[in-house]
Protein backbone atom coordinates (compact mmCIF):
# COMPACT_ATOMS: atom_id res chain seq x y z
CA UNK A 1 0.00 0.00 0.00
CA UNK A 2 1.13 3.89 -0.42
CA UNK A 3 1.43 6.29 2.54
CA UNK A 4 1.01 9.61 2.47
CA UNK A 5 1.18 12.08 5.25
CA UNK A 6 -0.10 15.71 4.96
CA UNK A 7 3.49 17.34 6.34
CA UNK A 8 1.26 20.84 6.09
CA UNK A 9 -0.74 19.36 8.56
CA UNK A 10 1.40 16.60 10.56
CA UNK A 11 2.35 17.84 13.89
CA UNK A 12 4.83 15.36 15.15
CA UNK A 13 2.93 13.92 17.72
CA UNK A 14 4.70 10.88 17.17
CA UNK A 15 1.62 8.53 17.91
CA UNK A 16 2.35 6.98 14.66
CA UNK A 17 5.71 5.80 15.00
CA UNK A 18 4.41 3.58 18.15
CA UNK A 19 1.03 2.46 16.13
CA UNK A 20 3.35 1.18 12.94
CA UNK A 21 6.82 1.33 13.59
CA UNK A 22 7.20 -0.56 10.56
CA UNK A 23 6.37 2.65 8.38
CA UNK A 24 6.95 5.55 10.63
CA UNK A 25 9.78 6.74 12.74
CA UNK A 26 10.38 9.40 14.66
CA UNK A 27 13.92 10.91 14.22
CA UNK A 28 16.31 12.59 16.91
CA UNK A 29 15.50 15.97 15.39
CA UNK A 30 11.83 14.75 16.67
CA UNK A 31 10.79 14.87 12.89
CA UNK A 32 8.40 12.66 11.43
CA UNK A 33 10.32 10.07 9.34
CA UNK A 34 8.33 7.62 6.98
CA UNK A 35 8.06 4.67 4.64
CA UNK A 36 5.80 5.71 1.69
CA UNK A 37 5.44 2.42 0.28
CA UNK A 38 4.88 -0.77 2.79
CA UNK A 39 3.61 -4.48 2.21
CA UNK A 40 -0.24 -4.66 2.35
CA UNK A 41 0.19 -7.43 5.16
CA UNK A 42 0.84 -4.33 7.13
CA UNK A 43 -2.11 -2.70 6.71
CA UNK A 44 -4.25 -3.44 10.05
CA UNK A 45 -1.06 -1.66 11.73
CA UNK A 46 -1.03 1.13 9.10
CA UNK A 47 -4.57 1.92 9.65
CA UNK A 48 -4.08 2.00 13.28
CA UNK A 49 -1.36 4.37 12.79
CA UNK A 50 -3.88 6.46 10.52
CA UNK A 51 -6.81 6.50 13.37
CA UNK A 52 -4.32 7.33 15.87
CA UNK A 53 -2.90 10.51 14.47
CA UNK A 54 -4.11 13.38 16.49
CA UNK A 55 -4.24 16.23 13.50
CA UNK A 56 -5.01 12.99 10.95
CA UNK A 57 -2.56 13.84 8.48
CA UNK A 58 -1.82 10.43 7.91
CA UNK A 59 -3.55 8.95 4.16
CA UNK A 60 -3.55 5.17 2.88
CA UNK A 61 -3.69 4.22 -0.48
CA UNK A 62 -3.57 1.35 -2.89
CA UNK A 63 -0.24 0.69 -4.33
CA UNK B 1 -22.94 -11.60 10.85
CA UNK B 2 -26.04 -9.94 9.87
CA UNK B 3 -28.46 -8.15 11.77
CA UNK B 4 -29.28 -4.37 12.13
CA UNK B 5 -26.58 -2.63 13.69
CA UNK B 6 -28.17 1.20 15.10
CA UNK B 7 -25.12 3.65 16.61
CA UNK B 8 -26.52 6.92 18.29
CA UNK B 9 -23.86 9.85 18.04
CA UNK B 10 -21.83 10.61 15.13
CA UNK B 11 -18.81 12.01 16.51
CA UNK B 12 -15.35 9.81 16.83
CA UNK B 13 -16.28 6.99 18.51
CA UNK B 14 -19.69 6.18 16.13
CA UNK B 15 -17.65 6.26 13.57
CA UNK B 16 -14.64 4.23 14.62
CA UNK B 17 -17.66 1.57 16.43
CA UNK B 18 -18.74 1.63 12.53
CA UNK B 19 -15.37 0.89 11.42
CA UNK B 20 -14.60 -1.51 14.08
CA UNK B 21 -17.73 -3.33 13.60
CA UNK B 22 -16.82 -4.27 9.94
CA UNK B 23 -13.25 -5.28 10.79
CA UNK B 24 -14.82 -7.72 13.33
CA UNK B 25 -17.26 -9.24 10.36
CA UNK B 26 -19.94 -7.35 10.56
CA UNK B 27 -21.49 -7.22 7.34
CA UNK B 28 -25.13 -6.51 8.26
CA UNK B 29 -26.45 -2.96 7.84
CA UNK B 30 -25.61 -0.28 9.98
CA UNK B 31 -27.17 3.03 10.32
CA UNK B 32 -25.36 6.08 12.18
CA UNK B 33 -27.87 8.62 13.79
CA UNK B 34 -26.19 12.08 15.07
CA UNK B 35 -27.63 14.97 16.35
CA UNK B 36 -25.17 17.53 14.30
CA UNK B 37 -25.31 18.01 10.69
CA UNK B 38 -21.86 17.42 9.87
CA UNK B 39 -20.07 14.03 9.32
CA UNK B 40 -17.81 13.30 12.01
CA UNK B 41 -15.06 15.29 12.15
CA UNK B 42 -12.17 16.29 14.64
CA UNK B 43 -13.07 18.37 18.11
CA UNK B 44 -8.92 19.04 19.30
CA UNK B 45 -8.57 21.83 16.59
CA UNK B 46 -11.49 23.69 18.12
CA UNK B 47 -9.86 25.16 21.17
CA UNK B 48 -6.59 25.55 19.05
CA UNK B 49 -6.29 25.78 15.27
CA UNK B 50 -10.09 26.80 14.15
CA UNK B 51 -10.18 29.46 16.46
CA UNK B 52 -6.57 30.65 14.85
CA UNK B 53 -7.06 30.09 11.69
CA UNK B 54 -7.35 33.42 9.34
CA UNK B 55 -9.57 32.26 6.56
CA UNK B 56 -13.01 32.99 6.20
CA UNK B 57 -16.10 31.81 8.32
CA UNK B 58 -17.54 29.37 5.54
CA UNK B 59 -18.43 26.11 7.59
CA UNK B 60 -17.68 23.65 4.95
CA UNK B 61 -14.23 25.04 4.50
CA UNK B 62 -13.80 24.72 8.25
CA UNK B 63 -15.52 21.27 8.37
CA UNK B 64 -13.44 20.08 5.09
CA UNK B 65 -10.20 20.33 7.63
CA UNK B 66 -11.71 18.52 10.14
CA UNK B 67 -13.20 15.57 8.78
CA UNK B 68 -12.37 12.54 9.68
CA UNK B 69 -10.68 10.24 6.71
CA UNK B 70 -13.82 7.59 6.73
CA UNK B 71 -12.68 3.49 5.84
CA UNK B 72 -14.13 2.22 2.89
CA UNK B 73 -15.56 -0.44 4.59
CA UNK B 74 -18.39 1.58 5.59
CA UNK B 75 -18.76 3.75 2.66
CA UNK B 76 -22.51 1.42 2.70
CA UNK B 77 -23.26 2.88 6.01
CA UNK B 78 -26.09 4.79 6.24
CA UNK B 79 -25.67 8.48 7.71
CA UNK B 80 -28.99 10.36 9.51
CA UNK B 81 -27.42 13.20 10.29
CA UNK B 82 -29.27 16.42 11.94
CA UNK B 83 -31.75 14.01 13.78
CA UNK B 84 -31.60 13.29 17.48
CA UNK B 85 -32.10 10.12 19.63
CA UNK B 86 -35.09 10.82 21.86
CA UNK B 87 -36.12 8.01 23.43
CA UNK B 88 -34.98 4.19 23.87
CA UNK B 89 -36.74 0.66 24.24
CA UNK B 90 -33.54 -1.42 25.09
CA UNK B 91 -36.38 -4.85 25.41
CA UNK B 92 -38.16 -4.41 22.46
CA UNK B 93 -34.77 -3.11 20.80
CA UNK B 94 -36.17 0.29 19.14
CA UNK B 95 -34.92 3.38 19.64
CA UNK B 96 -36.88 6.43 19.01
CA UNK B 97 -35.96 9.89 16.84
CA UNK B 98 -36.82 13.63 17.07
CA UNK B 99 -38.44 13.67 13.78
CA UNK B 100 -41.14 10.46 14.69
CA UNK B 101 -39.06 7.46 13.24
CA UNK B 102 -38.36 4.35 15.08
CA UNK B 103 -35.46 2.41 14.50
CA UNK B 104 -35.56 -1.40 14.81
CA UNK B 105 -32.10 -2.68 15.89
CA UNK B 106 -30.82 -6.32 16.80
CA UNK B 107 -27.78 -4.36 17.99
CA UNK B 108 -26.94 -1.29 19.60
CA UNK B 109 -23.80 1.47 19.94
CA UNK B 110 -24.01 3.78 22.43
CA UNK B 111 -21.58 7.05 20.96
CA UNK B 112 -23.92 10.38 21.96
CA UNK B 113 -20.44 11.30 24.09
CA UNK B 114 -20.81 15.00 25.89
CA UNK B 115 -22.15 18.52 25.37
CA UNK B 116 -20.61 21.64 26.92
CA UNK B 117 -21.63 22.57 30.48
CA UNK B 118 -23.30 25.93 30.99
CA UNK B 119 -22.96 27.80 33.92
CA UNK B 120 -27.01 28.47 35.69
CA UNK B 121 -26.41 32.17 36.16
CA UNK B 122 -29.03 34.90 34.75
CA UNK B 123 -28.14 38.09 32.34
CA UNK B 124 -27.64 38.34 28.68
CA UNK B 125 -27.34 35.51 26.03
CA UNK B 126 -25.23 37.71 23.64
CA UNK B 127 -21.21 36.96 24.14
CA UNK B 128 -21.81 33.57 26.18
CA UNK B 129 -19.95 30.77 24.68
CA UNK B 130 -19.08 27.32 25.01
CA UNK B 131 -16.82 24.86 22.70
CA UNK B 132 -18.25 21.68 21.98
CA UNK B 133 -18.71 21.82 18.37
CA UNK B 134 -17.65 22.92 15.17
CA UNK B 135 -21.12 25.42 15.43
CA UNK B 136 -20.05 26.44 18.89
CA UNK B 137 -16.42 27.09 17.51
CA UNK B 138 -17.82 29.17 14.61
CA UNK B 139 -20.02 30.95 16.96
CA UNK B 140 -17.00 32.41 19.30
CA UNK B 141 -14.79 32.83 16.24
CA UNK B 142 -16.74 35.72 14.46
CA UNK B 143 -17.03 37.05 18.21
CA UNK B 144 -13.65 37.39 18.96
CA UNK B 145 -13.16 39.78 15.93
CA UNK B 146 -15.23 42.60 17.31
CA UNK B 147 -13.81 42.06 21.41
CA UNK B 148 -10.78 43.47 22.72
CA UNK B 149 -11.75 41.49 25.68
CA UNK B 150 -12.42 37.62 26.77
CA UNK B 151 -12.99 36.14 30.52
CA UNK B 152 -12.57 32.11 30.20
CA UNK B 153 -14.56 30.27 32.92
CA UNK B 154 -12.75 27.21 33.90
CA UNK B 155 -8.68 26.35 34.03
CA UNK B 156 -8.90 23.22 32.48
CA UNK B 157 -7.50 22.16 29.25
CA UNK B 158 -10.62 22.91 26.82
CA UNK B 159 -10.43 26.70 28.81
CA UNK B 160 -6.89 27.36 28.92
CA UNK B 161 -6.24 26.01 25.07
CA UNK B 162 -9.20 28.60 24.40
CA UNK B 163 -7.21 31.69 26.34
CA UNK B 164 -3.86 30.71 24.55
CA UNK B 165 -5.97 30.99 21.69
CA UNK B 166 -7.21 34.12 21.95
CA UNK B 167 -3.91 36.05 23.43
CA UNK B 168 -2.41 35.04 20.28
CA UNK B 169 -4.90 36.36 18.46
CA UNK B 170 -4.29 39.98 20.81
CA UNK B 171 -7.31 39.45 23.30
CA UNK B 172 -7.05 40.69 26.76
CA UNK B 173 -8.05 37.46 28.11
CA UNK B 174 -8.53 36.73 31.82
CA UNK B 175 -9.23 32.78 33.30
CA UNK B 176 -11.43 32.51 36.26
CA UNK B 177 -11.23 29.46 38.62
CA UNK B 178 -12.34 28.47 42.05
CA UNK B 179 -9.62 25.85 42.43
CA UNK B 180 -5.97 27.70 43.93
CA UNK B 181 -4.27 26.61 40.51
CA UNK B 182 -5.13 25.91 36.69
CA UNK B 183 -5.38 22.04 35.88
CA UNK B 184 -5.64 21.25 39.62
CA UNK B 185 -7.67 18.42 39.14
CA UNK B 186 -6.04 16.96 35.92
CA UNK B 187 -2.15 17.82 36.77
CA UNK B 188 -2.18 18.58 40.26
CA UNK B 189 -0.61 21.72 41.47
CA UNK B 190 2.71 21.25 40.77
CA UNK B 191 2.55 21.05 37.21
CA UNK B 192 -0.59 22.76 37.16
CA UNK B 193 0.86 25.70 38.84
CA UNK B 194 3.92 25.97 37.07
CA UNK B 195 2.33 25.82 33.64
CA UNK B 196 -0.26 28.90 34.68
CA UNK B 197 3.11 30.86 35.73
CA UNK B 198 4.44 30.03 32.03
CA UNK B 199 0.90 31.34 30.66
CA UNK B 200 1.03 34.58 32.81
CA UNK B 201 4.41 35.54 32.17
CA UNK B 202 3.16 34.83 28.08
CA UNK B 203 0.08 37.45 29.27
CA UNK B 204 -2.94 35.13 30.33
CA UNK B 205 -4.54 36.63 33.57
CA UNK B 206 -5.27 34.36 36.03
CA UNK B 207 -7.81 34.73 38.82
CA UNK B 208 -7.55 31.51 40.56
CA UNK B 209 -9.70 30.74 44.27
CA UNK B 210 -12.32 32.21 43.04
CA UNK B 211 -15.86 31.84 41.20
CA UNK B 212 -18.04 33.88 39.02
CA UNK B 213 -21.26 35.12 41.14
CA UNK B 214 -22.94 36.88 37.99
CA UNK B 215 -22.90 38.19 34.47
CA UNK B 216 -23.12 42.20 34.17
CA UNK B 217 -24.49 43.80 30.52
CA UNK B 218 -28.08 44.38 29.57
CA UNK B 219 -28.24 43.60 25.64
CA UNK B 220 -24.90 41.82 25.57
CA UNK B 221 -22.37 40.29 28.14
CA UNK B 222 -20.47 43.53 29.41
CA UNK B 223 -18.18 41.37 32.76
CA UNK B 224 -18.25 39.54 35.39
CA UNK B 225 -18.50 40.11 38.82
CA UNK B 226 -16.44 37.39 41.27
CA UNK B 227 -17.31 36.38 44.41
CA UNK B 228 -14.74 38.52 45.75
CA UNK B 229 -16.82 41.45 44.76
CA UNK B 230 -14.38 42.92 41.58
CA UNK B 231 -15.63 42.87 38.32
CA UNK B 232 -13.57 41.75 35.11
CA UNK B 233 -14.65 43.43 32.20
CA UNK B 234 -15.12 41.59 28.87
CA UNK B 235 -16.41 41.53 25.49
CA UNK B 236 -17.06 37.78 25.60
CA UNK B 237 -17.15 35.08 28.06
CA UNK B 238 -16.31 31.59 27.41
CA UNK B 239 -17.57 29.02 29.78
CA UNK B 240 -15.15 25.92 29.76
CA UNK B 241 -16.62 24.49 32.88
CA UNK B 242 -17.03 20.97 31.73
CA UNK B 243 -19.52 18.54 30.53
CA UNK B 244 -23.20 16.51 30.97
CA UNK B 245 -23.48 12.90 29.70
CA UNK B 246 -26.10 12.71 26.82
CA UNK B 247 -27.98 9.85 28.28
CA UNK B 248 -31.33 11.76 28.54
CA UNK B 249 -32.65 9.29 25.52
CA UNK B 250 -31.51 5.93 27.41
CA UNK B 251 -33.53 7.02 30.26
CA UNK B 252 -36.48 4.53 31.59
CA UNK B 253 -34.48 1.21 30.80
CA UNK B 254 -33.22 0.82 34.47
CA UNK B 255 -29.64 1.70 33.37
CA UNK B 256 -26.93 2.76 35.95
CA UNK B 257 -26.97 6.53 34.01
CA UNK B 258 -25.41 8.13 37.22
CA UNK B 259 -22.23 9.28 35.37
CA UNK B 260 -22.62 8.24 31.71
CA UNK B 261 -23.55 5.04 31.28
CA UNK B 262 -22.42 1.77 33.10
CA UNK B 263 -20.22 -1.16 31.40
CA UNK B 264 -18.19 -4.27 32.01
CA UNK B 265 -14.51 -4.53 30.94
CA UNK B 266 -15.91 -5.67 27.47
CA UNK B 267 -17.83 -2.19 27.56
CA UNK B 268 -21.63 -4.22 27.34
CA UNK B 269 -24.10 -2.00 28.77
CA UNK B 270 -25.30 -3.28 32.23
CA UNK B 271 -28.35 -4.74 32.20
CA UNK B 272 -29.31 -5.00 29.00
CA UNK B 273 -28.15 -7.50 26.21
CA UNK B 274 -26.74 -6.31 22.31
CA UNK B 275 -26.00 -2.72 23.57
CA UNK B 276 -22.52 -1.39 24.10
CA UNK B 277 -21.18 1.82 24.54
CA UNK B 278 -17.82 4.38 23.74
CA UNK B 279 -15.83 6.70 23.61
CA UNK B 280 -16.38 9.96 26.51
CA UNK B 281 -19.54 8.43 27.24
CA UNK B 282 -18.67 4.60 28.58
CA UNK B 283 -17.65 4.42 32.15
CA UNK B 284 -16.14 0.96 32.35
CA UNK B 285 -13.46 -0.97 34.84
CA UNK B 286 -9.86 -0.43 32.84
CA UNK B 287 -8.13 -3.24 33.97
CA UNK B 288 -5.19 -0.94 34.30
CA UNK B 289 -6.41 0.69 37.23
CA UNK B 290 -8.07 -1.77 39.13
CA UNK B 291 -11.79 -2.49 38.99
CA UNK B 292 -13.08 0.95 39.23
CA UNK B 293 -15.76 2.16 36.50
CA UNK B 294 -14.54 5.26 35.10
CA UNK B 295 -15.13 7.73 31.75
CA UNK B 296 -12.75 8.85 29.80
CA UNK B 297 -12.82 12.10 27.88
CA UNK B 298 -9.72 11.77 25.91
CA UNK B 299 -8.99 11.92 22.62
CA UNK B 300 -7.70 8.16 22.08
CA UNK B 301 -10.73 6.14 24.32
CA UNK B 302 -13.31 6.34 21.16
CA UNK B 303 -10.98 4.09 19.31
CA UNK B 304 -9.64 2.22 21.94
CA UNK B 305 -13.39 1.45 23.36
CA UNK B 306 -15.02 1.16 19.89
CA UNK B 307 -12.11 -1.38 19.06
CA UNK B 308 -13.16 -3.83 22.21
CA UNK B 309 -17.23 -2.38 21.93
CA UNK B 310 -17.10 -3.88 18.28
CA UNK B 311 -15.91 -7.19 18.94
CA UNK B 312 -18.37 -7.78 22.30
CA UNK B 313 -20.97 -7.02 20.36
CA UNK B 314 -20.15 -9.19 16.94
CA UNK B 315 -19.63 -11.90 19.49
CA UNK B 316 -22.70 -11.46 21.49
CA UNK B 317 -24.66 -10.94 17.67
CA UNK B 318 -23.59 -14.32 16.79
CA UNK B 319 -23.54 -16.15 20.74
CA UNK B 320 -19.68 -16.37 20.41
CA UNK B 321 -17.76 -16.15 23.05
CA UNK B 322 -15.62 -13.16 23.12
CA UNK B 323 -12.15 -12.53 23.83
CA UNK B 324 -10.56 -13.53 27.18
CA UNK B 325 -7.50 -11.00 27.84
CA UNK B 326 -8.90 -7.73 29.62
CA UNK B 327 -9.72 -4.83 28.15
CA UNK B 328 -6.66 -2.55 29.60
CA UNK B 329 -6.35 0.75 27.40
CA UNK B 330 -3.57 3.36 28.27
CA UNK B 331 -4.73 6.25 28.34
CA UNK B 332 -3.04 9.36 26.40
CA UNK B 333 -3.52 12.19 25.66
CA UNK B 334 -2.27 15.90 24.27
CA UNK B 335 -1.96 19.44 24.79
CA UNK B 336 -1.22 22.73 22.98
CA UNK B 337 -0.54 25.82 24.97
CA UNK B 338 1.02 28.38 23.35
CA UNK B 339 4.65 27.18 23.25
CA UNK B 340 4.04 24.00 24.97
CA UNK B 341 3.19 20.92 23.88
CA UNK B 342 1.75 18.01 26.86
CA UNK B 343 1.95 14.50 26.11
CA UNK B 344 0.61 12.56 28.77
CA UNK B 345 0.05 9.05 29.29
CA UNK B 346 -1.81 6.95 31.76
CA UNK B 347 -4.09 8.61 34.29
CA UNK B 348 -1.88 11.42 35.82
CA UNK B 349 -5.17 12.99 37.77
CA UNK B 350 -5.38 9.15 39.45
CA UNK B 351 -2.32 9.88 41.87
CA UNK B 352 -1.30 11.31 44.93
CA UNK B 353 2.18 12.27 44.78
CA UNK B 354 3.52 14.06 41.58
CA UNK B 355 8.08 13.95 41.10
CA UNK B 356 9.85 15.68 38.81
CA UNK B 357 11.83 13.37 36.92
CA UNK B 358 13.78 15.45 34.87
CA UNK B 359 13.77 19.37 33.58
CA UNK B 360 13.08 22.51 35.68
CA UNK B 361 9.25 23.36 36.21
CA UNK B 362 10.40 27.18 35.68
CA UNK B 363 11.55 26.36 32.38
CA UNK B 364 9.28 24.36 30.46
CA UNK B 365 9.76 25.19 27.30
CA UNK B 366 13.39 23.62 27.61
CA UNK B 367 11.66 20.13 28.23
CA UNK B 368 9.93 18.71 31.49
CA UNK B 369 9.13 15.09 32.68
CA UNK B 370 6.85 14.55 35.60
CA UNK B 371 5.63 11.55 36.97
CA UNK B 372 2.06 10.13 39.49
CA UNK B 373 2.30 7.91 41.68
CA UNK B 374 -0.47 6.55 43.67
CA UNK B 375 0.63 4.57 46.93
CA UNK B 376 4.33 4.60 45.20
CA UNK B 377 2.83 3.16 41.97
CA UNK B 378 3.15 5.03 38.72
CA UNK B 379 -0.18 5.64 37.08
CA UNK B 380 0.70 8.65 35.03
CA UNK B 381 3.49 10.70 33.71
CA UNK B 382 3.25 13.80 31.56
CA UNK B 383 6.12 15.44 29.38
CA UNK B 384 6.29 18.85 28.29
CA UNK B 385 8.41 19.58 25.14
CA UNK B 386 10.10 16.51 25.70
CA UNK B 387 10.96 14.91 21.89
CA UNK B 388 8.89 12.54 20.47
CA UNK B 389 11.17 10.17 20.22
CA UNK B 390 10.87 9.43 23.53
CA UNK B 391 6.77 8.50 23.83
CA UNK B 392 7.00 4.71 23.13
CA UNK B 393 9.24 4.30 26.50
CA UNK B 394 6.84 6.70 28.18
CA UNK B 395 3.71 4.66 26.89
CA UNK B 396 5.37 1.21 27.41
CA UNK B 397 5.56 2.32 30.88
CA UNK B 398 1.86 1.06 31.25
CA UNK B 399 2.05 -2.01 29.34
CA UNK B 400 1.40 -3.86 33.18
CA UNK B 401 -1.86 -3.47 34.82
CA UNK B 402 -0.38 -0.35 37.75
CA UNK B 403 -2.74 -1.98 40.34
C1 LIG C 1 -12.61 21.89 22.32
C2 LIG C 1 -12.14 20.50 22.61
C3 LIG C 1 -10.76 20.22 22.61
C4 LIG C 1 -10.30 18.93 22.89
N1 LIG C 1 -8.95 18.72 22.87
C5 LIG C 1 -8.47 17.49 23.20
C6 LIG C 1 -7.05 17.27 23.21
O1 LIG C 1 -6.24 18.16 22.94
N2 LIG C 1 -6.61 16.04 23.57
C7 LIG C 1 -7.48 15.03 23.89
O2 LIG C 1 -7.02 13.92 24.21
N3 LIG C 1 -8.82 15.20 23.84
C8 LIG C 1 -9.34 16.41 23.51
N4 LIG C 1 -10.71 16.61 23.48
C9 LIG C 1 -11.60 15.48 23.81
C10 LIG C 1 -12.05 14.67 22.58
O3 LIG C 1 -12.43 15.50 21.53
C11 LIG C 1 -13.21 13.75 22.99
O4 LIG C 1 -12.67 12.80 23.88
C12 LIG C 1 -13.89 13.04 21.82
O5 LIG C 1 -14.52 13.98 20.97
C13 LIG C 1 -14.94 12.06 22.32
O6 LIG C 1 -15.63 11.47 21.24
P1 LIG C 1 -17.05 10.77 21.41
O7 LIG C 1 -17.40 10.28 20.05
O8 LIG C 1 -17.02 9.81 22.53
O9 LIG C 1 -18.08 11.90 21.90
P2 LIG C 1 -18.48 13.30 21.24
O10 LIG C 1 -17.37 13.83 20.44
O11 LIG C 1 -19.03 14.10 22.36
O12 LIG C 1 -19.65 12.94 20.23
C14 LIG C 1 -20.95 12.60 20.57
C15 LIG C 1 -21.84 12.91 19.38
O13 LIG C 1 -23.14 12.40 19.65
C16 LIG C 1 -24.12 13.34 19.27
N5 LIG C 1 -25.32 13.14 20.09
C17 LIG C 1 -25.49 13.44 21.39
N6 LIG C 1 -26.72 13.09 21.82
C18 LIG C 1 -27.34 12.56 20.75
C19 LIG C 1 -28.66 11.99 20.54
N7 LIG C 1 -29.55 11.92 21.53
N8 LIG C 1 -28.96 11.54 19.31
C20 LIG C 1 -28.05 11.60 18.29
N9 LIG C 1 -26.81 12.11 18.43
C21 LIG C 1 -26.47 12.58 19.65
C22 LIG C 1 -23.47 14.67 19.53
O14 LIG C 1 -24.08 15.68 18.76
C23 LIG C 1 -22.01 14.40 19.13
O15 LIG C 1 -21.78 14.69 17.79
C24 LIG C 1 -11.21 17.88 23.19
C25 LIG C 1 -12.60 18.16 23.19
C26 LIG C 1 -13.06 19.44 22.90
C27 LIG C 1 -14.55 19.72 22.91
S1 LIG D 1 0.83 10.95 14.46
FE1 LIG D 1 0.26 12.39 12.85
S2 LIG D 1 1.00 14.36 13.55
FE2 LIG D 1 2.04 12.78 14.71
S3 LIG D 1 3.95 12.40 13.63
FE3 LIG D 1 2.47 10.91 12.94
S4 LIG D 1 1.57 11.90 11.15
FE4 LIG D 1 2.59 13.50 12.24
Amino acid sequence: MKITVDLDKCQDHGQCAIAAPVAFRMNDEGNLEYETTVEDSYLDEVEEAADVCPVQAILIGQA
Amino acid sequence: MAGHVVVVGASLGGLRAAEQLRAAGHDGPITIVGEEIHLPYNRPPLSKDVLADAGDDDVERLHAGLVFRRRASIDDVEFLLGRRAVASDLVARTVSLDDGTTLAYDGLVVATGLRARRLPLPGPAAGRHVIRTLDDALGLRSAIRTTATAVVIGAGFVGCETAASLHRLGIRVTVVDPFPVAFERALGPLLGGAIQRHLETAGVRFRTGTGVVSYTGSHAISGVTLDDGTTVSAGLVVEAVGSACNTEWLAGNGLDLSDGVLTDNDLRVLGVDRVVAVGDIARFPNALFGGDPRRVEHWSMPTDTAKRAATTLVADLAGAPVAAAPFAPIPSFWSDLLDLRLQAFGSPALGDTAVVESGDLDHLADGVLVTYLREGRLVGNVAVNLPPVRQRALRDAFLLPVS
